[in-house]
């Protein structure tokens, strides 16, 4: 598998990470009670087609969301966790 | 039988090889399987289950029945193709899967029993009495089948895997292959050629065929010579792409150096991973043949291998051929022996209405019915149009026609299609983004076609110009599928499982009617060749068994790898040491000098304890340790614990934000413990937080949690807060730290530092920098002994220095090193936690913490620590535990149950984390997890280690066992 990392280039990705979906990046506020926090901790979708999920780049120290899609395998995109509008 | 004046070997280089002990001479270029040929010698090898007599079929990797042992001893090779091997001075060859002979194979009994040995029948035969399987049936069964053995000593032999990257990667060599790479390479690509063969050319080398007005071995020939003068192009020989995977990445097995003595220390194998921009696979196409009775004997083979024998090895593997096709490519293999003077004796061609341009007499409508010669063929039965017929042959030629290798297309789960045309099946489009197919592979199976291919598949890909076409040959190829013959007999699919035509009726009978189950029931396809050669027919014959066309039946999926890969390639250099790497502290030199055991935490290698004159046992060394840091000064490296600096205008902010308790209030020059929670309200990690400056701290991490801290602090500062203004890094390595601990720890360095402290400058929980012999290093007065304690870091350079000057200081004063087991034992003596409760399942309650927990900012993991559950008299909760016979021992991982209750699962209490035999209590003393256990302290309970059967009654406790007021530590 290969992903780019935008600091990087395309790299393998034996030298990444991964986290899980990318929502992990819109935390609820603390006080969004606890059906909010329970989406956001356990609830996910497992799709068959596009989905974005977190992968860490080790040796720069990114987090990178990245598209890509289950089906295919294809990888569409990859954004640093930084810049993704919240 | 070697002929003169034909075949691509080097005459002038003669070569001497044994197979089974015997002597025999080749020459450079041959192959184990052409030499062997050449000297007439046509039992290569035994069946995997009827340890029927076999011969080599092939010339390529898809041999099925030739499979040789290569090499002695612990360098020995099982199962490698004869007619891969190639020959060089010395090689020792042996046959496999047969005692006490190949030429007496005394387990051929089982070809007389075989009738009762057919698909399923393990299944069905060895299922009573149950017991009997595992004892009795299985070590029957492996003892009788299978094929080479293993040497069973460990492999010395090197290997290695590389990585390479290009434009365009072509999968093949034959004409396909080079058109293509000559197209890409013209256009300026940088071009990988890889093909597995020892000489690019393909079918070139086999074929006795024009292009441009030369032989095609010539052409190919200069065709590799001007590739290979082109700087943008690699050719990898011998080098066999094995799968296709995400993103264009191949895996590719490299022999490099099975070709010649082992004098040197070149790997054997290279394992390739090869990223490719865009790829043209041109594997060709494998040669199918017809089942018919008794179609395997030594001496029975493909026809198109008859031709390489003959034509690129010029060796005759018969001196009376037959050839029996139901296609037009057939009638070549008998022109090709022929023009080399060898005897045809018959054209059997399975269609009606065919004849032979050439003098060998032609039978049309022929079928052969029945064949003989036991250890190698003698004659055949055939039936045809105007009758039967005995034929006296020593070797029988025989084409069902071609299947295009479309293994690889199928690699990322799309299925081939099958194609009326050629009666076999092609790679469906767009099977593997970024590769194309050309040539054979595709299903163009004349010369002219595949050049052409090749050259307009790369053409289109990049958009480049296309080279002039060489003229070649055009002929059409014509088949009518044929794939049985009836008749008595064994009518042999897959040979090298040993699976013949019944075997796929019985299981389509039997109801295992799907191409899966069939696969599964009869092992059809599952051999090292996975069916190469086989596996098109076989789907015919349950096509036709079920009534379906070939299309509906389907085919199974061809996986990786396309020849088998010796996992010492795909695991090279990971053995031993380079299993994974080594992480050495600044101290690690000394440490060794001094015979300590080293123990592994995480890639860390860090001292057990270290023993001196007189003790005898671990346990003795660890006590005199923990006394000596109670009583004088000990020093242990700590350069293992996770250090991240923080640093800039929010770095208070950043830290409120992910450690449960503020970081935000520290005054500079102090240092605070930390408690950091995963988001799900558990406890991640502990450790402590010293502030440098008013936009400066530097933390710690535990050693197992180092890596994982940072990526999450990663994680949080870009992913949860890039609104803060923070940068943080990881500086483990960049610090060699020691804890120096004991009541004398102050003394000790007071005798180092430029310029001493005292209680007044340096109180407990102080950090600050000092310097020692001029050199800038950082001190922090912490504790995990419960002592009064110091950790000194120093830039790593400076690490192994400090470290013998601190012991050669402690010694002098009574003190010395102490190693894991000691810091272990004072730190339980202490109520410390580690990963050993902190264990990922556990909350801030569980531990007694949750007041750390600030209310008045928000932080990771607090919402979720106030779900309902995660706290209260449920909650299994951190405890002391002492055994109330201090000798008794208290041990790692046993469960606590009441004192009355019977130890069984449901009436489980809690369990013990972590133990140890105190000095200072002088008995054993333990962590861990009581239900309601903080309001249980004084309370008896019994402790039950199931796995090592001990019951300890224990008393339960504070977690603190020493100094519970803290008094040594601020003293």
């Amino acid at each position: 598998m290969r992903i780019t990392c935008p600091h990087c280039g395309e790299r393998d990705g034996r030298e990444f990470t991964y986290r899980g979906h990318a929502l992990a990046l819109r935390r609820p506020a603390p006080d969004a009670g606890e059906a909010a926090w329970d989406d956001y901790l356990h609830n996910r979708e497992n799709p068959a087609g596009d989905t974005s999920d977190l992968w860490y780049h080790g040796p720069c120290g990114a987090w990178i969301k990245v598209d890509r899609n289950t089906l295919t395998h294809t990888v569409s995109g990859s954004t640093l966790a930084a810049k993704v509008a919240r | 039988m070697r002929l003169d004046g034909k075949g691509l070997i080097d005459r002038s280089t003669p070569v001497a090889f044994t197979f089974d002990g015997e002597s025999y001479q080749g020459f450079a270029g041959d192959t184990v399987a052409s030499a062997l040929l050449a000297n007439g010698v046509k039992l290569m090898g035994r069946s995997f289950k009827y340890h029927r007599p076999r011969g080599v079929m092939t010339a390529g990797s898809e041999e099925p029945n030739a499979l040789v042992t290569v090499g002695v001893g612990a360098q020995s090779e099982p199962n490698t193709r004869a007619t891969c091997q190639e020959i060089y001075p010395g090689l020792v060859v042996r046959s496999q899967n047969a005692w006490p002979s190949l030429q007496n194979d005394f387990m051929a009994v089982n070809d007389l029993i075989s009738p009762f040995l057919g698909a399923g029948f393990y299944y069905k035969t060895f299922m009573w009495p149950k017991s009997f399987w595992e004892r009795i049936y299985e070590p029957i069964i492996r003892r009788a089948a299978g094929l080479g053995a293993l040497p069973g000593e460990s492999n010395p032999d090197p290997y290695e895997k590389a990585f390479a990257f290009c434009d365009v990667l072509i999968i093949g060599g034959g004409p396909a292959g080079l058109m293509a790479a000559l197209t890409a390479a013209e256009a300026g690509a940088d071009v990988i050629l890889a093909d597995e063969n020892p000489r690019l050319g393909g079918r070139l080398l086999s074929e006795n065929e024009q292009i441009d007005g030369q032989s095609c071995a010539d052409w190919a020939g200069d065709t590799v010579a001007r590739l290979s003068a082109m700087p943008n192009v690699r050719i990898m020989p011998r080098t066999t792409v094995t799968g296709a995977y995400d993103q264009g990445t191949y895996g590719a097995l490299e022999r490099v150096s099975h070709h010649r003595p082992q004098t040197e220390q070149a790997p054997r194998e290279c394992f390739w991973r090869i990223v490719a921009k865009h790829a043209v696979l041109c594997a060709g196409a494998i040669e199918r043949p017809i089942a018919f009775p008794n179609n395997d004997r030594p001496g029975i083979m493909m026809a198109s291998a008859v031709r390489t024998y003959l034509n690129q090895y010029g060796v005759a593997p018969g001196r009376a051929v037959a050839v029996f096709g139901n296609n037009d490519d057939a009638h070549r293999t008998a022109h090709d022996l022929a023009n080399a003077g060898v005897n045809v004796v018959a054209v059997i061609d399975s269609r009606s209405g065919v004849t032979f341009s050439g003098a060998a007499r032609c039978y049309a409508e022929g079928r052969i019915i029945a064949t003989k010669g036991r250890r190698a063929l003698e004659s055949i039965t055939i039936d045809h149009v105007d009758g039967t017929r005995m034929l006296q042959v020593d070797c029988l030629a025989v084409s069902g026609g071609w299947n295009p290798s479309v293994h690889l297309t199928c690699h990322m789960n799309v299925r081939p299609e099958w194609s009326d045309n050629i009666a076999s099946f092609v790679p469906a489009a767009g099977s593997v983004p970024g590769l194309e197919t050309a040539g054979a592979c595709n299903g163009a199976f004349d010369t002219a076609a595949c050049l052409r291919e090749g050259a307009t598949t790369v053409a289109t890909m990049l958009g480049c110009d296309l080279p002039s076409l060489p003229s070649a040959d055009e002929t059409p190829y014509v088949i009518s599928p044929f794939w049985v013959v009836e008749g008595a007999g064994r009518k042999w699919l897959d040979f090298q499982n040993d699976v013949h035509v019944k075997d796929i009726r019985l299981a389509a009978q039997e109801n295992f009617r799907s191409v899966e189950h069939m696969k599964r029931y009869t092992t059809q396809g599952m051999a090292t060749d996975q069916g190469k050669v086989s596996n098109v027919a076989a789907l015919a014959v349950l096509a036709d068994a079920t009534g379906r066309g070939i299309p509906e039946t389907g085919t199974t999926t061809f996986r990786p790898p396309y020849v088998p890969v010796a996992i010492a390639a795909m695991g090279a250099g990971s053995q031993g040491s380079g299993f994974a790497p080594q992480r050495l502290t600044t101290s690690h030199g000394a440490t060794m000098a001094r015979n300590a055991p080293m123990i592994e935490a995480g890639l860390w290698y860090r001292p057990s304890f270290f023993p001196t004159l007189g003790e005898t046992t671990w346990q003795q060394t660890c006590n005199r340790e923990v006394r000596m840091v109670r009583s004088s000064v000990g020093i242990c490296d700590v350069t293992t614990l996770g250090k991240i600096d923080v640093q800039g205008p929010d770095a208070a902010a950043f830290l409120d934000f992910v450690y449960a308790n503020t970081m935000s209030t520290l005054k500079v020059g102090k240092i605070r413990y930390g408690l950091m929670l995963r988001e799900d309200g558990h406890v991640m990690d502990d450790g402590t937080a010293a502030r440098f400056g008013d936009k400066h701290y530097v933390i710690t991490t535990t050693t197992a949690a180092a890596g994982a801290v940072m990526q999450h602090l990663d994680f949080v500062r870009q992913g949860l807060r890039p609104d803060l203004d923070v940068q943080i890094a990881s500086v483990t390595e960049q610090w060699a730290q020691f804890a120096v601990a004991g009541p004398r720890s102050r003394a000790l360095l007071n005798s180092l530092l430029d310029q001493p402290i005292d209680d007044a400058a340096f109180p407990f929980m102080q950090c600050g920098a000092v310097t020692l012999g001029g050199v800038d290093a950082r001190l922090f007065r912490i504790s995990f002994s419960g002592e009064h304690a110091y950790e000194i870091a120093v830039p790593s350079r400076y690490g192994a220095s400090l470290f013998r000057w601190l012991l050669a200081q402690a010694e002098s004063m009574g003190g010395g090193a102490y190693g894991m087991e000691a810091l272990n034992v004072l730190r339980i003596e202490k109520g410390f936690v580690t990963h050993a409760e902190i264990h990922g399942r556990v909350t801030a309650f569980d531990i007694g913490m949750d007041r750390m927990i600030s209310r008045k900012k928000d932080c990771i993991g607090q919402a979720a620590a106030n779900r309902p559950g995660l706290q209260g008299e449920r909650r299994q909760q951190l405890v002391g535990l002492a055994s109330v016979m201090p000798t008794d021992p208290l041990t790692g991982g046993a469960h606590l149950f009441k004192a009355n209750d019977t130890p069984v699962r449901t009436n489980d209490q809690g369990y013990v984390t972590s133990v140890g035999w105190s000095p200072t209590c002088e008995g054993y003393i333990g962590l861990g997890f009581l239900q309601n256990g903080r309001a249980r302290h004084g309370e008896v309970i019994q402790m039950v280690d199931h796995l090592r059967g001990i019951t300890t009654a224990c008393r339960v406790c504070d977690p603190v066992f020493v100094d519970p007021d803290g008094g040594r530590l601020r003293g």
